[in-house]
């Protein structure tokens, strides 16, 4: 009989959502002064942070397109679902329906601010569902040039900011700031770039540079629609692994906001239902 | 007397139309809202090295396992899930079988601050944290015609009640039917022994196979610890084999010429498992008590006269079964993994974990995975997963009696082909076993094994 692994689905993967507008800085008008590129980056953070509250929950579903440096083609698909929990980190439950080998195969996480992730894997051949450990961070997801931490909602805290400069990107103008990890362990990058647009906050590019400081990945973001006339959520997002020529293209599609979820569909008991 | 798998099928409809025409008088219009058909079918192949002890069993054997998934759900949230399966074996008539491996109505709404949640029908069950030996999961009967590790379970009848709250999760289950245990047949290689009677099921209950069978479960998660106690019970789901005149004679398990009859206790279970999640430690322990087995080790002489009795007409079945001790025991696994993530600066993970098997009955410990008892046992595992897209994998695991020379190593190998297709090889090895092991007959049943599978 085929067993399911608990790392074939491995651990630390999370909200993709709404990292994308977490990930966004507030643009500071440079009349703040004497505030320092330190500041400024913070600031952004924060800012940032703070516009996704409220939300609420939301369901959508992922195809993920795995491309290696010949062109080859591999899928994923899987349906997510999201809930805000007032001061901690967010719950979320992943389904997978594709490659169907590990059909039905569903990760629950409750993320937290302060302390680690806890999350659950069901197996559904097995019926089991397993504790796992969250602190897997700088993996694949899936075998894709996603990381489970590029997938992360990143907590402020856990980063200090730098504030580079503008520079106009497409029809508008971004604000680049660089991100660097508190806790070096706690992540597979040195530091990381981010372009903003000053409007809306929304990310555009990351450039992300590995401990040795070469530019390992770029992941460009587009097709953004906004929902509830406020939260902004990306349609593709495309990986590109500079140091192995493999990309991955990850395409959201049928957001529902304020779904009829509960918190209860987030138990363990919930994610046996899960399929 | 019908064949026990068909008196199974028809109690299951009887069951299930009851169950339909309540759930359709209930909801005169159910609106469909979902539905998917999934499932996979596999070409299996086993081959083993060296010949049987019984010179009927066969080296070799071919075969496929279709086990569709069918979910339909309406509007509510309420949904029904059937997954039957079906294996057919080359060599081996009885290991070619069926079952109702899932046939289940779900619903579930709010109760107070926390939720209820019933599922009414033929389900699986799983309890427990540990990998070398599954201690406090009971409420199925494992399917031993599909592997000796008994990953692989029959589907089980049962009201299974679950109610969820922030104070934890309570479940109740009644489960109104037992399944035996089915055991090769006589081409069958993996049964270790002669053969096991399946005509003949003999049950401590009156009510035999109808008994009903209770089983609760408290767990609670607190922070990085996970915990569960659960208590069950009820027909016990591992037989005791049962030597009787003129199919079997006292010449012992290694016999091949042998009937055995398979005998189900009513027995009562208490259970405890718990894991802690640190970092990227995983630390397990699973814990039994069990009273009402019977074991017939160390109660040999009070068996041979028994067996005498009934060869002289003057006893039956029942004199042979008191003659066996009721056993009242303990047992626990207890053990730690640990995953190095992306080693050596590769995108690949290994995991490494070790557990310690024990039982109180030591040396008089019956086998509950096969060929080993593990009553005083370690086990020694490795996962490496490469994380690429095939999602390569490769397992090994390492056991090990600590009191005496029986050793077996495992290992599987998977790897997905396409995004369809995938394979899956292993081995099973017995690299040596003691000629004090029960089950010295099955010395010779080291195996290679391969599946290609075919998901849709």
């Amino acid at each position: 009989m085929r067993l399911i692994h608990a790392h074939l689905v491995r651990p630390a993967f999370l909200l993709l959502a709404p990292c994308l507008v977490l990930l966004s800085w507030l643009w500071m008008p440079p009349f703040a002064h004497p505030a320092t590129p330190e500041e400024i980056g913070l600031k952004i953070a924060t800012e940032a942070r703070a516009r996704d509250d409220g939300f609420g929950n939301f369901t959508a579903r992922q195809v993920m397109v795995l491309r290696n440096k010949q062109g080859q083609e591999s899928r994923r698909q899987l349906r997510v679902k999201v809930l805000e929990v007032a001061d901690d980190g967010d719950k979320s439950l992943m389904v997978f329906d594709e490659p169907r080998d590990v059909k039905g195969t569903a990760l629950l996480t409750h993320a937290h601010k302060h302390e680690a992730d806890d999350q659950w894997l069901y197996l559904p051949a097995l019926k089991r569902v397993k504790r796992i450990s969250s602190s897997n961070k700088s993996g694949s997801f899936m075998g894709s040039e996603f990381s489970y931490e590029d997938l992360s909602p990143p907590e402020v805290e856990k980063f200090t900011y730098r504030y580079l400069r503008d520079e106009p990107c497409g029809d508008l103008t971004c604000t680049v700031n660089e991100r660097v990890p508190v806790d070096k362990k706690a992540s597979g990058y040195s530091r990381q770039v981010a372009w903003r647009d000053k409007d809306e906050l929304r990310v555009w590019k990351v450039e992300y540079y590995d401990r040795k400081d070469a530019h390992l990945k770029t992941l460009t973001i587009g097709k953004y629609k906004q929902y509830l006339d406020k939260y902004w959520r990306a349609g593709e997002m495309t990986m590109v692994n500079h140091l192995t020529g493999k990309s991955t293209v990850l395409n959201w599609a049928d957001y529902q906001f304020r779904a009829k979820l509960k918190d209860r569909d987030f138990s363990k008991t919930g994610l046996k239902r899960a399929r | 007397m019908p064949h026990p798998t068909a008196r199974y099928l028809a109690a299951f409809i009887v069951i299930w139309v009851v169950a339909l025409v309540a759930a359709v008088e209930a909801h005169a219009e159910i609106e469909l809202a979902a539905w998917d058909l999934s499932g996979r079918v596999s070409l299996e192949g086993r081959a083993f090295p060296q010949t049987g002890i019984d010179a009927s069993q066969r080296s070799y054997t071919t075969g496929f396992v279709v086990e569709p998934k069918l979910y339909l759900e309406e509007a509510e949230g309420s949904s029904f899930t059937l997954v039957p399966f079906f294996r057919y074996d080359s060599v081996d008539s009885v290991r070619t079988h069926w079952d109702l491996r899932e046939a289940y109505a779900l619903l579930y709404g709010e109760l107070g601050e926390g939720e209820w949640e019933v599922r009414l029908g033929v389900d699986r069950v799983f309890w427990g944290v540990a990998e070398s030996q599954h201690l406090v999961d009971i409420i199925n009967q494992i399917d031993f015609l599909e592997h000796p590790n008994g990953e692989v379970k029959l589907g089980q009848p049962m009201v299974h009640l679950t109610w969820t709250g922030d104070w934890g999760v309570l479940e109740f289950l009644g489960l109104p039917y037992h399944r035996p245990r089915i055991y090769p047949g006589r081409g069958g290689r993996l049964r270790f022994a002669g053969l096991v009677d399946r005509e003949r099921v003999e049950y401590e209950s009156g009510s035999e196979e109808w008994h009903p069978d209770f089983a609760a479960r408290y767990s609670r998660s607190f922070g990085p610890l996970d915990i569960g106690v659960s208590a069950f019970d009820g027909t016990s789901r591992e037989a005791t084999l049962v030597c009787m005149p003129p199919a079997c004679s006292p010449t012992g398990v290694s016999d091949v010429s042998n009937v055995w009859i398979p005998y189900y206790a009513q027995i009562r279970q208490f259970g405890l498992d718990a894991q802690l999640t640190l970092g990227a430690w995983l630390f397990k322990l699973e814990a039994m008590h069990r009273s009402g087995e019977r074991n017939a080790l160390g109660r040999e002489q009070e068996y041979g006269e028994a067996y005498g009795a009934v060869l002289a007409g003057t006893g039956g079945f029942d004199d042979l079964v008191n003659a066996y001790r009721e056993e009242e025991y303990a047992a626990a696994v207890v053990g730690g993994e640990y995953t190095f993530y992306s080693v050596l600066g590769s995108t690949a993970d290994l995991g490494l974990l070790a557990e310690w098997n024990y039982d109180q009955r030591g040396r008089r410990a019956l086998p509950r995975r096969q060929p080993m008892t593990l009553d005083n046992d370690f086990f020694f595992g490795m996962s490496l997963s490469l994380n690429d897209v095939e999602s390569t994998m490769i397992k090994a695991g390492f056991l090990m009696d600590a009191s005496r020379e029986t050793r077996t190593l495992g290992v599987e190998f998977d790897r997905r082909l396409s995004d369809q297709w995938s394979l899956h090889v292993e081995s099973s090895t017995i690299l040596s076993m003691d000629p004090l092991e029960l089950q010295w007959v099955g010395r010779r049943d080291s195996f290679f094994e391969f599946h290609m599978e075919y998901n849709f």
